[in-house]
């Protein structure tokens, strides 16, 4: 029992793996990997992975936007904010922008509601949000990503 | 980041921003693990009759009775025991086991390993949804320094009572804040939700004895040990003993979470955020999006289970979110409907249908293209739904619907051509 309580579980080990994508998702080849580790068939595996809406199995990017449209962010303008990010990205929910940098999802609940309007850039908290100040913080992921590569 | 405020004495929130969450010897500075070391030379069943004296009950929704949950587990034969700690945290508005597990995580670990001295389980989990990743870092540090101080392992301070802690994430949805749904997610599964009964207690994890219990409630079995039942119940009113964390949001001048102890009123809790934003008061949304709508003149209530009991609403997991009068009904519906709808599991078809349904009907009511025919199929579908769901998700998603189609009936018709 002992040894089974200390193991990773299938979602622990989808979740990094997928981390660890450059582009943030399963593909094919790690859930064999893991269907392997696992000693689980691979539908049963795929079966997981397509049922959680943290896990991917299309190719996503470097920075997963993650919004919230729940009733305390759509009281505080949420709407608003996803429209401006839409627009400065130029891509809609579901979709990475042609640089492979960002890709725009909903959540649910982020558990930040006291911030409301508020968004995860991958795991960091942007909250209190208006469109201009969301423009703001994408441009400077933008300015880190190009000074990082010179 | 997140604000704070307490009426009366805290117990939950005691340590916040007082000590650092890092360290573990200003936990213990602060009377921290003594519980433990008071209970290790009690019997577990001393200890149970405490807890099920102290009248404490869950935090996590439901509001079951946490000492008559943990004696059902404490009887099976079954072993080995499990205790879950319920951190999946999803119900729209609720931020309150985040601010407990990020500031003060060894109250939620010293309750836990309390929980399992009582049944008798040596193993837990700690179910964390995946982006609470302070939340994380800090438990993780939490539990290895109390492995280093002998509080987890094996032969607890020396004692024969052996308990290890892990902490399990998840990949973010909100069923699997559903206790049955939680274990399947553990046992990395689908998160769908099991047939009770049997019930955690009886049949848990891997077929198991397990309690899981809320964060918040954990939280509470510290003092409640230490210093037992009776000074317990000095808080709050009867039958609603203890303090609740309600997390306050929507049009109040001040969010954040407040500690109250039970019995206070919501109009006092409305009071100390600093009141109503941006016009007057048309409704509080009560204990999250699947709880209850409370009417601006029905506000002047004592917040515990009784009182709120007369209006058919609850404290539910502590979630209070405040509607002014420009706020239109229909479109505070639509939000929650369309919630549900991306959020049902689809395991069952009251929920999976009735959601997507009565989102549509909402939809086209707040467009105005709606007849009365439609309101009354939406009210049709929202009481199946509610009747004839599988799990609590598909049977309190219609909630707030059918009490706005009580309290606001007007503004339902007023949208009808
Ligand atoms: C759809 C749904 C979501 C739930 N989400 C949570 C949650 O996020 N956290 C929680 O503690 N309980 C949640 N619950 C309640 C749990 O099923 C369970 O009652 C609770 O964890 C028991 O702990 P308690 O007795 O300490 O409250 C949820 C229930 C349902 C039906
Ligand atoms: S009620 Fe909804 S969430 Fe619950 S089992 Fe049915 S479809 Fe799934």
């Amino acid at each position: 029992m002992k040894e089974k309580f200390f193991q990773k579980s299938l979602i622990e080990d989808l979740l990094d793996e997928q981390n660890k994508h450059p582009q943030k998702y399963l593909p094919p080849k790690t859930l064999k990997k893991i269907a392997k580790k696992h000693k689980r068939p691979i539908p049963q595996v795929y079966s997981v992975a397509s049922f959680y809406p943290r896990l991917s199995l299309k190719p996503r990017a470097k920075y997963i936007i993650r919004v919230c449209e729940n009733l305390a962010c759509h009281m505080e303008g949420a709407e608003k904010v996803i429209e401006a990010i839409k627009e400065f990205l130029n891509i809609d929910f579901g979709e990475t922008t042609k640089d492979g940098l960002f890709y725009l999802e909903k959540s649910s609940c982020l558990g930040l509601c006291s911030l409301a309007p508020v968004i995860l850039i991958n795991d960091d908290i942007h909250g209190n949000l208006t469109p201009e100040k969301v423009k703001e913080i994408l441009k400077n992921y933008i300015e880190k990503e190009k000074s990082s590569k010179n | 980041m997140i604000d704070f405020k307490v009426i009366g004495t805290p117990i939950l929130l005691r340590n916040i921003k007082k000590i650092d969450p890092e360290s573990i010897e200003a936990y213990i500075e602060t009377g921290g693990y003594e519980a433990l070391k008071k209970a290790l030379k009690k019997s577990p069943d001393e200890l149970l009759e405490e807890v099920k004296k102290s009248e404490l009950r869950g935090r996590g929704g439901a509001g079951f009775p946490t000492g008559i949950k943990f004696e059902i587990a404490k009887n099976q034969k079954e072993t080995p025991k499990f205790v879950v700690v319920n951190a999946e945290e999803g119900e729209p508005g609720t931020f309150k086991d985040r601010i407990i597990l990020e500031n003060d995580p060894h109250l939620v670990i010293e309750g836990a390993i309390l929980a399992a001295y009582i049944i008798g389980a040596n193993y837990g989990y700690i179910a964390i949804r995946p982006d609470y990743t302070l939340a994380i870092k800090r438990l993780e540090k939490a539990i290895q320094d109390a492995y280093k101080y002998g509080f987890l392992g094996d032969n607890i301070l020396g004692s024969n009572f052996s308990f290890h802690l892990k902490i399990k994430r998840g990949a973010g949805a909100y069923i699997c804040g559903e206790e049955t749904a939680l274990l399947e997610m553990i046992e990395g599964k689908r998160g769908e939700p099991r047939k009770k009964p049997p019930f955690p207690p009886q049949k848990g994890l891997y077929g198991k004895p397990t309690v899981v219990n809320n964060v918040e409630t954990l939280a509470n079995l510290p003092f409640i040990i230490y210093y037992g039942s009776e000074e317990f119940k000095k808080y709050g009113v009867e039958g609603s003993y203890g303090t609740k964390l309600f997390c306050m949001s929507g049009d109040v001048s001040w969010k954040g979470i407040i500690e109250i102890p039970f019995g206070v009123k919501l109009s006092e809790i409305i009071s100390l955020a600093g009141g109503v934003k941006g016009g007057k008061l048309k409704a509080v949304i009560l204990g999250g999006v699947s709880g209850s709508l409370v009417k601006y003149d029905e506000v002047d209530i004592e917040v515990d289970y009784h009182s709120l009991g007369r209006i058919q609403a609850g404290p539910g997991c502590g979630t209070i979110i405040v509607l002014n009068d420009k706020r239109d009904i229909v479109d505070v519906c639509e939000n929650i409907m369309r919630f549900f709808k991306d959020e049902s599991c689809g395991k069952c078809f009251p929920c999976r249908l009735g959601t997507e349904a009565s989102y549509r009907i909402i939809k086209k009511i707040k467009e105005k293209k709606a007849n009365l025919h439609d309101l009354f199929n939406l009210e049709r579908i929202c009481k199946t739904m509610k009747n004839a769901s599988f799990c609590g998700l598909g049977q309190t998603a219609p909630n707030i619907i059918l009490q706005s189609l009580q309290k606001f009936k007007d503004e339902w018709l007023s949208h009808i051509s």
